[in-house]
């Protein structure tokens, strides 16, 4: 005890009031903050669950795909057999849910070319198969509405030339030695595949003795330029050095 | 009974007594009275990066069914086309959010391949964004979507910095910090995200991963499937299918 008092006695008179009036702050801070403050405004679940009902609140602008058909049962029933049936009605007639809740504001329409063009305008990045046009070519000033039902639009008749979907293939092939040379006589193509290109495929040529057919030396074909199967290439597939579409001499 | 006995007794049942009474809260609070519970979800989204066309119809319907700002800066989802050349550069670019204006392509010559790449959120089961909130108003909820509390948030940009993706931005109307929530309004009533709702060609696969019916668990099944930047090790719920060495 004795000792405590001479070691506050040496601490200077000025640094122990100092010392004072901070421990009041402290004590003052620590009574607001955890005796005065309600624990609803430092509590974090509290906030979370407000924002959570906050956001939950939010209107909703788009109605979902599934409701229009209660109305609309004819387009509903067309595009769900044509080729637009991925789309969402709210993909052209744009946002909808006040349309469902009041029928007399409707929703609009899109009949001008710049919208489909959105779409199916040519652009390198998108995936080979998707149908594309020049906008500018394609049958230009009328209205796309004019010629494809926009609910169900039908393309030209179905069995297009391989060139429809494969142009880059088709046309180095036309100025390649192999240019007479049929797609069919190296691919079996199911009908199928030009409607549904990506989930029925053609056959691609497998062996190394499918180009000896015309290419092998025992081969009657007098047109095609002869070689030695068993020594040519290897053992590698003939199109890991040449480019079956447009065959090279190198 | 004495009243040692009774007293020991006493000191049992006051806890006892209140374990039970939570075992039957409990009991009584479980699923099946309708109502929306958070913690039977967990979402994410998957992206078929193949299946993109790059038509911009999700930023727009984004922007209608958020209030997101129309001017292309401000976006909760965009899309980046990638354009790999022959002599090996790489250039990305946003593609413009608005519809009907003729938009530059690339030169089509030199082009190795090109493709489009949808960006939002990653909803990261780890992420970067709340750790570095100062405020603590941005949080992950039982369901996997990261929320911002508007009414919190003091537009530090702090996290707008620390997302590794880009995806937040401050909206200039509140001047709080705003990203993709996926529609989470939308999504707790059945209701698919907007963008998820227009895309034509089912590049977006939005579902539930507790669900194993759900549409994104056969998506992560029957493809291929990369996250962004996985060395971060933000643990990303935005999958992406036959994604590019290049996209980042
Ligand atoms: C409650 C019934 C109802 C539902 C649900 C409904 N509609 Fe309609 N819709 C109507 C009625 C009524 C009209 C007016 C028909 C008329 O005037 O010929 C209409 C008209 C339209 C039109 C025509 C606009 C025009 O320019 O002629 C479009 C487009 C449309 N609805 C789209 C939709 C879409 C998209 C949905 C789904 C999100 C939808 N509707 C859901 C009742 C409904
Ligand atoms: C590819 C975009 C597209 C999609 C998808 C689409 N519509 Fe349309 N819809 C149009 C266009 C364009 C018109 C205007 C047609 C016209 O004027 O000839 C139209 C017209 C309508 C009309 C007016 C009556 C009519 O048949 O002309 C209704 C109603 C309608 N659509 C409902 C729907 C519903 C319901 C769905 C979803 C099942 C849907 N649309 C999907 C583009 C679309
Ligand atoms: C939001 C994007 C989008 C818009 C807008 C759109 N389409 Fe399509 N269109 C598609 C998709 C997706 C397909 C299916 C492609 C497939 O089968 O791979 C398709 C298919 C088609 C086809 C079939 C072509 C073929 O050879 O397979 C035609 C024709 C067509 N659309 C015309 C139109 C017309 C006309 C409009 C304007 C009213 C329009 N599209 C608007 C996305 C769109
Ligand atoms: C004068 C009628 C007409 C108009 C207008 C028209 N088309 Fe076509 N479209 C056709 C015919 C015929 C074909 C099939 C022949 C062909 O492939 O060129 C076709 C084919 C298509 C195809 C399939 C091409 C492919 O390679 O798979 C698409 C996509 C298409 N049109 C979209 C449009 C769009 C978008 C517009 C508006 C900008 C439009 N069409 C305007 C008549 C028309
Ligand atoms: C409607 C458009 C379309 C037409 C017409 C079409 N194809 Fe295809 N074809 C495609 C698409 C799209 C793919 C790419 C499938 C993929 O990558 O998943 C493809 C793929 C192929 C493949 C590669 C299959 C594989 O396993 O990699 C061959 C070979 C082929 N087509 C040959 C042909 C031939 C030969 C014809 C003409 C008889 C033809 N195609 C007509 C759209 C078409
Ligand atoms: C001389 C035989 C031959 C002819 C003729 C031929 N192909 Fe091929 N094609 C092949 C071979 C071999 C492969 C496999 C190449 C590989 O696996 O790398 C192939 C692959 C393909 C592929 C998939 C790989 C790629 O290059 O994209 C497509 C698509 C294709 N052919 C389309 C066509 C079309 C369209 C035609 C007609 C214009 C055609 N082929 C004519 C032999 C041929
Ligand atoms: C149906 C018969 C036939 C098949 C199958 C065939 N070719 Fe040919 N090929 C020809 C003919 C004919 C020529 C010569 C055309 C000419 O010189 O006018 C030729 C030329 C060539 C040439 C020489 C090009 C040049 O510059 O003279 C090469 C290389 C070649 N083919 C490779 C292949 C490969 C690889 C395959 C297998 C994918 C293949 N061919 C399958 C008929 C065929
Ligand atoms: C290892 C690469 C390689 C492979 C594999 C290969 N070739 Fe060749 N091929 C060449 C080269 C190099 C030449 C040109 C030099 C020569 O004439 O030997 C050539 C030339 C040819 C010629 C032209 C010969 C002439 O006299 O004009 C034909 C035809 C041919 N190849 C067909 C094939 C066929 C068919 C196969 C598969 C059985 C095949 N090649 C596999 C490298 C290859």
């Amino acid at each position: 005890m004795e000792k405590m008092k001479g070691v506050l006695e040496k601490i200077p008179e000025q640094i122990r009031r100092l010392l004072i009036v901070i421990a009041v702050i402290i004590t003052g801070v620590v009574t607001v903050r955890y005796f005065i403050l309600p624990s609803s405004l430092t509590d974090r679940r509290f906030h979370r669950e407000s924002t959570v009902q906050r956001e939950t609140a939010k209107n909703i602008v788009f109605a979902g795909a599934s409701v229009c058909g209660a109305c609309h049962a004819d387009q509903a029933a067309k595009k769900k057999i044509g080729y637009h049936k991925t789309l969402s009605c709210e993909t052209c007639h744009g946002p909808a849910q006040v349309h469902i809740e009041n029928p007399a504001t409707k929703p609009t329409a899109p009949r001008g070319r710049e919208f489909c063009v959105f779409c199916h305008a040519f652009d390198p990045s998108r995936p080979t198969g998707f149908p594309q046009i020049n906008p500018v070519l394609h049958n230009p000033i009328k209205a796309c509405v004019t010629c494809h039902h926009p609910h169900d639009p039908v393309p030209s008749e179905t069995p297009r030339e391989c060139s429809a979907c494969h142009a880059q293939i088709a046309s180095i092939k036309t100025v390649s030695p192999h240019a007479l040379i049929g797609c069919t006589s190296c691919h079996t193509v199911p009908a199928k595949h030009k409607i549904t290109p990506r989930s029925v495929k053609p056959t691609k040529p497998e062996t190394r003795e499918f180009c000896g057919k015309c290419h092998g030396k025992e081969s009657d074909r007098k047109d095609a330029p002869k070689i030695d199967l068993a020594t040519h290439g290897e053992r590698f597939l003939c199109w890991e050095c040449h480019y079956p579409h447009r065959p090279e001499r190198m | 009974m004495d009243r040692r006995k009774f007293l020991k007794n006493a000191i049992w049942f006051i806890p006892a007594a209140g374990l039970f009474r939570r075992f039957l809260k409990d009991a009584y609070a479980k699923p099946g009275n309708g109502r929306y519970d958070p913690n039977h979800h967990l979402y994410g989204m998957g992206i078929d990066i193949d299946k993109c066309i790059g038509c911009g119809l999700c930023i727009e319907a984004c922007k209608k069914e958020n209030n997101v700002p129309k001017e292309p800066f401000f976006c909760r989802t965009w899309v980046e086309r990638y354009v790999i050349r022959k002599d090996g550069s790489v250039t990305v670019e946003s593609i413009e959010a608005q519809k009907g204006k003729p938009r530059a392509k690339p030169e089509e010559t030199d082009i190795l391949r090109s493709f489009f790449v949808p960006k939002l959120c990653n909803q990261c089961a780890n992420p970067p964004c709340v750790q570095v909130c100062p405020v603590g108003a941005t949080f992950p909820t039982e369901d996997g979507v990261v929320l911002v509390d508007s009414k919190r948030c003091i537009g530090c940009r702090y996290c707008i910095q620390a997302c590794p993706y880009g995806a937040r931005y401050l909206h200039p109307e509140t001047r709080t910090a705003d990203k993709c929530t996926f529609c989470y309004h939308r999504v707790v009533k059945g209701l698919l995200p907007a963008c998820v709702e227009v895309c034509p060609t089912q590049a977006r696969v939005f579902g539930d991963l507790k669900s194993m019916a759900s549409r994104l668990v056969r998506f992560t099944r029957m493809n291929k499937i990369h996250v962004l930047k996985p060395h971060l090790n933000t643990e990303p719920k935005v999958y992406y299918a036959d994604l590019d060495g290049e996209v980042r």
